[in-house]
């Protein structure tokens, strides 16, 4: 039987089960990522910072989350 | 004043401007970028690895805010990918001045200059000020310019080739015409290289793989902050003309 309080989302190209109603500040937190070193875009949508803690993810979401590597 | 080294309105004590990729770690990294005194570093925008929390982090060994990070768009080969990566380096943090490159081919890393006027032209328009990796072509590098580049950056040979710059005409062309600095970026592959790169009045050099790949890493990152500031000084100082035959460097007067 499928959990109703879990969801899909894809996260950085991978399956990952989040709690239903969980916003990007929450994901980032279990993740234990600073915000301020990342920029997520949800479904191609690059998600400014502030809209965070209202962004509720939803399943089947594309979720990206990227950093700064060394690179030339 | 010094010899300041000006881009998009922001002045830099350096000309030398170094890439962060293919060192053994971020210690090395930190320390070659040190050892060369570049106050720019290029990094690239990859995805975060959700698997290992613990993976150390650049930020963390160069502080974003001691030293400029320039990022760029590394692996992207068309319009679209190039200018996803940068509209979200500039929400990490309000990054405008950034580095375009848009790969034409695999095996050259060539630049796709048609992608890449379209890139920046778009770029432009949305507030960027974009250094722009490009051929060693004057006509194409002023198309670059006439689109609102705020540096052209020449490659001197293939990204990664250490083969030296190899058509010193054309980046003498392209350092005369253009109204906004000339950054030699790809292809040193030494000191010397980046010496010429400078004499040729160019207003710096972007190296990476060159300090990288050295044996001594450090060393080497330490060698090219000399060598371009040699290669600057010489520039301003005006080289002597090329004669044919030799001239005495002795007064030919009163010898015994």
């Amino acid at each position: 039987m499928n959990n109703l309080n879990v969801a899909k989302i894809q996260l950085n190209g991978n399956p990952y089960e989040i709690n239903n109603g969980t916003n990007l500040n929450e994901l980032l937190n279990r993740l234990k990522i600073k915000k301020n070193k990342v920029a997520i875009e949800v479904n191609g949508e690059i998600i400014e910072k502030k809209k965070y803690p209202n962004l509720i993810l939803n399943k089947d979401d594309k979720v990206e989350i990227v950093h700064f590597i060394g690179g030339g | 004043m010094e010899d300041v080294f000006t881009i998009a309105n922001k002045n830099f004590n350096s000309r030398l401007i170094v890439g962060t990729g293919k060192y053994k770690n971020f210690e090395e990294t930190a320390n070659a970028v040190k050892a060369s005194g570049a106050d720019i570093v290029t990094v690239a925008v990859r995805r975060v690895n959700i698997l290992d929390k613990d993976q150390p982090l650049l930020m963390d060994y160069l502080d974003p805010k001691l030293i400029t990070y320039l990022p760029n768009t590394a692996g992207c080969y068309s319009s679209e990918e190039a200018l996803r990566t940068l509209r979200l380096a500039r929400e990490m943090g309000d990054w405008r001045l950034v580095k375009l490159e848009v790969l034409g081919d695999k095996k050259t890393l060539y630049p796709d200059m048609i992608e890449t006027i379209k890139s920046t032209e778009i770029l432009v328009k949305e507030g960027f000020e974009v250094m722009v990796y490009c051929t060693d072509d004057p006509i194409l590098s002023k198309k670059i310019e006439d689109v609102g580049a705020c540096a052209i950056m020449p490659l001197g040979a293939p990204i990664g080739s250490g083969l030296g710059i190899q058509n010193t005409t054309n980046i003498k062309l392209i350092k005369e015409q253009s109204t906004v600095p000339v950054i030699v970026d790809a292809g040193v592959g030494t000191a010397s290289d980046a010496t010429i790169a400078m004499e040729l009045g160019c207003d710096g050099v972007l190296i990476n793989t060159a300090i990288a790949e050295a044996k001594n890493p450090v060393l080497m990152a330490e060698s090219m902050k000399h060598a371009v500031i040699a290669g600057r000084k010489a520039f301003k100082a005006v080289r002597m003309n090329k004669r044919k035959y030799a001239s005495a460097s002795s007064p030919q007067s009163n010898l015994i």
